[in-house]
């Protein structure tokens, strides 16, 4: 199930725009990597684009750019038109500032020169802005290194300088944190956003990592199969997912089958507040984290499969009396053995999806 | 202390420790690391520590010593020619260096090497944006011509080029009847310089494709989101980004430039190996001509080591684009493809069809007026036992210097696979000199026979076997050596059942290789080759020199067809290496 158009356009009215892509389509070959992708964002808003790999979100970016020819839709950076049917703004004069996937700083450059580059036709007072954009990502001292005498996360930062330098309409982060080491990622992650925040900058992020897409921006769109399916707030998303593909690449999801009825929906696991109305055979989503385990006696019907323990927390998968498995996710201090009869209890409200036949 | 033992098993209580110490809290994802780990090293440990001091194994030792025996050898025609130009007197050495001759043959040569480079830019780089960065039509095709002149003989350019343009060449008889008295001579610097830019070009075009490939299309696509113009974006991004790649074409244009004996020689401009030549042949003190091959030598060294550090500068502009090659978007040339193509066009018909075309007329012309084949058949006789013999033994000095560097790599064993590699960079007519002198001195008993003359082909070709077997034994991991050894076989059955069948491939393109140079080799077979041996080389060389165009034409053919299967060969090892 998709949204509809008027649910993926921001929810406020009043506000200023920052992109608007409208029913973008891009084909390579026969293969479509964009079929038709609306979304839009309002200056000074950070998305994200998340999709598994292959779903088109680096090529929406791309288009976006300009480093890809739009065949069919439109789309518009800050007000302006910059691709539809017969018009093709080139990507210099789209006042975009994008940050690659492996930085792509000029490797006979150093610091200041690749910030400055960009500021060609900047009319204030050039060294100045340098400054103050080494200086807010943190890199001042650093400015006569060449790229190769800096760290990954130097590098980044340097990318991310030099793409706000210019004072862009939007800055474009392709997969930005990939090639950073876990440990780094997670600080760095939360030093870039800073960044975007301080600099008022209106960004898209590109990435496959549902985790960061979450933490890291106001709304996220979920592109699956080149088709926007969803544009939400990171909770809303996560708690309610518009469709069933949705839910199962965002986070880890429990499908069952049930029956509802109204507000409620009768389930292997009991009644269940739904999320709204609805009626029919449909199929519910469970996380892990609403289910609450027990131990139970013997003659109770479902059984422990299964324990992955993280640490933080752990990953109970049981069986039901009907086969299905299902998993929970569990604080660290519970302990159950594999083949323990366990009593389970999930809580609500659940969304309902209609059931796959 | 700690540090010097291996890390692996060496790791002591106290050293995990110093470890979980210096690195402070663990991130949250890593915390089963703060499991006690000595307490189970200390007890995987105690039965491998033995190992860590293998006993030297006698093998190992042979190696070592035959590979280092092979390197001195190879270093021996140098030693000798630095020993021969000393005993001069150093009074005597300095007048020769000194002398307006001398300075007349640097200076032609830094002209020649100057006005080649700067013509095969001309040709080179826009062949290689067309070839790499455009929509031209059939660009592998245009690569792989652009790219063959590389193993054409310098000579059989130089041969076509006086064949045709020259005094008795057909153009001037064609001319005649129309009055044309005379064409503007093709001798002397303009000659030379046509003929080796026209193949050595391949070089910087080579180099600037590889240039452009490499550099991260991302580069050019940040350059445009900051609000630059495609022109723009290639003056200020792609060419600062090539200038390594250039600058390392164009060093190794002068390198063959310096070291080409055949074009210059026919077309009879006194750069330094003319020069080193006729001063051989001209006097009974051969000294000056060991001086004026020493300062070549030392010219030659000085661009090697700028090519060295230019490729560390190639290392760094790398590094920061690895990764995440994106289809790049080529350029619409429109109507320009026409011109482009015409370009393309005239650059092959220069290089190649003229100079076969010419071998073709001259082979008709000579068969029609009668000329008898028998020498030519003599010299390809010559030249396949020369060349065979040259790629045998090659092979078998290689494999030990190939295998000493990539499974023992040490100072040693570098210095063992420079030493190899010399033959390289040196030019032929300064190898095969040096070699004349050692010879006539010290080994007469081989001097003017074939075996000095193999030796020599070993000297100047070793480094492709090398070269060749070397990508191949890295492209055998040393686990699979471990793997035999550990299912119970001992070095030297690893070396013969799992080393060398694996190899194969590499050892016969080294032979191949090796074959193929040697075929082509000028100076020093004119130098060394026993009295009355020609080879087709040779005699190409001799027949030009003496106006008789027809005699050098079948040779000329052969060796046409030789550079062609070079090219094959070439490719093929491409592929398989996957560069």
């Amino acid at each position: 199930m998709m949204q509809s158009d008027a649910q993926l356009r921001h929810p406020t009215s009043e506000y200023e725009m920052g992109v608007r892509v409208c029913a973008a389509v891009k084909r390579y070959g026969r293969v479509g990597a964009a079929n038709g992708i609306t979304f839009e964002l309002a200056r000074g808003e950070l998305m994200a684009l998340l999709g598994p790999s292959g779903c088109g979100k680096t090529t929406t970016l791309r288009l976006i750019a300009g480093f890809e020819r739009l065949d069919a839709g439109e789309i518009e950076i800050g007000g302006k038109p910059a691709a539809s049917a017969g018009l093709h703004v080139p990507p210099e004069r789209r006042r975009i500032g994008m940050v690659f996937q492996e930085y792509a700083l000029f490797p006979h450059l150093n610091v200041i020169d690749n910030v400055r580059f960009g500021l060609h036709s900047y009319t204030g007072d050039r060294d100045r802005r340098v400054e103050k954009v080494l200086e807010m990502v943190g890199l001042d001292g650093m400015e006569r290194r060449h790229p190769h005498e800096l760290s990954g996360g130097q590098q980044q930062r340097v990318a991310l300088a030099r793409a706000l330098a210019p004072e862009p309409a939007v800055v474009l982060l392709d997969e930005p944190f990939s090639n950073l080491d876990a440990g780094l990622r997670v600080r760095v992650r939360a030093e870039v956003r800073s960044i975007l925040r301080q600099a008022g900058a209106t960004a898209i992020f590109v990435t496959h990592d549902q985790e960061e897409a979450l933490s890291l921006v106001d709304r996220v769109a979920v592109l699956i199969d080149g088709v926007v399916r969803q544009v939400a707030a990171p909770q809303q998303l996560y708690r309610q997912p518009a469709d069933r593909d949705v839910a199962a690449f965002v986070g880890d999801a429990n499908f069952l089958p049930g029956t509802a009825g109204g507000r409620t929906v009768e389930c292997e696991v009991g009644s269940l507040e739904l999320v709204s109305e609805r009626k029919g055979e449909v199929e519910i989503l469970l996380r892990p984290e609403n289910i609450s385990v027990m131990p139970a006696g013997a003659d109770a019907g479902a059984r422990v499969r299964a324990v992955l323990f993280f640490g933080h927390d752990q990953l109970v998968s049981i069986q039901l009396p009907s086969g299905r498995i299902v998993d929970a996710r569990l604080g660290p201090m519970y302990h159950f053995a594999i083949g323990q009869p366990v009593q389970i209890k999930a809580s609500g409200p659940v969304m309902a999806y209609a059931r796959h036949v | 202390m700690a540090n010097d033992r291996p890390r692996l098993w060496g790791a002591s209580r106290a050293d995990n420790i110093n470890h979980r110490y210096k690195y402070g809290k663990r991130p949250h994802g890593q915390a089963r690391d703060a499991f006690p780990v000595y307490m189970m090293n200390e007890r995987t440990i105690a039965p491998l520590t033995p190992d860590l001091q293998p006993r030297v194994s006698s093998g190992r030792i042979a190696l070592h010593i035959v590979a280092g025996a092979i390197a001195l050898l190879m270093l021996l025609p140098l030693a000798y020619l630095g020993v021969r130009a000393g005993s001069a007197g150093a009074a005597q050495v300095f007048d020769m260096l000194a002398s307006e001759r001398t300075g007349r043959v640097v200076l032609n040569s830094l002209t020649l090497v100057f006005l080649v480079t700067v013509a095969s830019w001309c040709i080179g780089v826009p062949f290689a944006w067309l070839t790499v960065r455009t929509d031209l039509p059939m660009r592998k095709l245009w690569t792989v011509l652009g790219a063959l002149p590389l193993v054409i003989p310098s000579y059989v350019g130089a041969y076509s080029l006086v064949a045709m343009m020259g005094p008795r060449g057909f153009v001037q008889s064609w001319l005649e009847p129309l009055g044309v008295e005379r064409l503007p001579s093709i001798y002397g610097l303009p000659g030379a310089v046509w003929a080796l830019t026209l193949f050595t070009y391949p070089y910087l075009f080579l180099s600037a494709r590889a240039g452009l490939q490499n550099l991260d299309p991302a580069l050019d696509e940040a350059a445009r989101s900051l609000g630059y113009g495609p022109w723009q974006t290639f003056r200020r991004v792609t060419l600062p980004g090539l200038r390594p790649s250039l600058a390392a074409g164009s060093l190794l244009v002068a390198l063959y430039v310096l070291s080409d004996f055949g074009a210059v020689s026919i077309l009879r401009f006194n750069s330094f190996t003319r020069a080193i030549y006729l001063q051989y042949l001209s006097s009974f003190d051969r000294t000056l001509a060991s001086v004026l091959a020493l300062v070549l030598v030392v010219l030659t060294i000085l661009l090697l080591i700028s090519a060295q550090r230019v490729q560390g500068a190639m290392r760094e502009y790398q590094r920061a684009g690895v990764g995440a090659a994106r289809r790049r978007q080529l350029v619409r040339l429109g109507a320009w493809r026409w011109p482009a193509l015409l370009f393309c066009l005239g650059v092959v018909i220069a290089c190649l069809v003229l100079p076969a075309s010419v071998v073709v007329y001259w082979l008709v012309r000579g068969l029609a007026a009668g000329e008898s084949l028998l020498p030519v058949w003599t010299a390809t006789a010559n030249s396949l036992r020369a060349a065979s013999g040259a790629a045998a033994v090659a092979v078998v000095l290689a494999l030990p210097v190939a295998y000493l560097a990539v499974r023992f790599p040490s100072r040693y064993s570098t210095w063992v696979y420079r030493s190899a590699y010399l033959g390289n960079g040196l030019p032929g007519i300064v190898i095969a000199l040096s070699l004349v002198f050692f010879g006539a001195n010290y080994a007469p008993f081989i001097y003017q026979t074939l075996a000095m003359l193999l030796f020599a082909y070993v000297v100047r070709f070793l480094p492709e076997a090398v070269g060749t077997i070397r990508s191949g034994l890295l492209q055998i991991s040393p686990r699979l050596e471990e793997a035999a050894r550990s299912l119970g076989l001992n070095r030297r059955q690893t070396v013969w059942r799992v080393i060398l069948p694996l190899l194969r491939p590499g050892i016969w393109a080294g032979v191949a290789l090796v074959f193929l140079s040697a075929m082509k080799e000028l100076p020093a077979t004119l130098l060394l080759g026993p009295t009355g041996f020609t080879t087709l080389a040779t005699q190409i060389w001799s027949a030009t020199g003496e106006a008789f165009f027809t005699r050098a034409a079948a040779p000329a053919l052969i060796l046409l067809a030789v550079s062609a299967l070079s090219m094959v060969f070439i490719l093929r090892q491409e592929e398989i290496t996957g560069q």
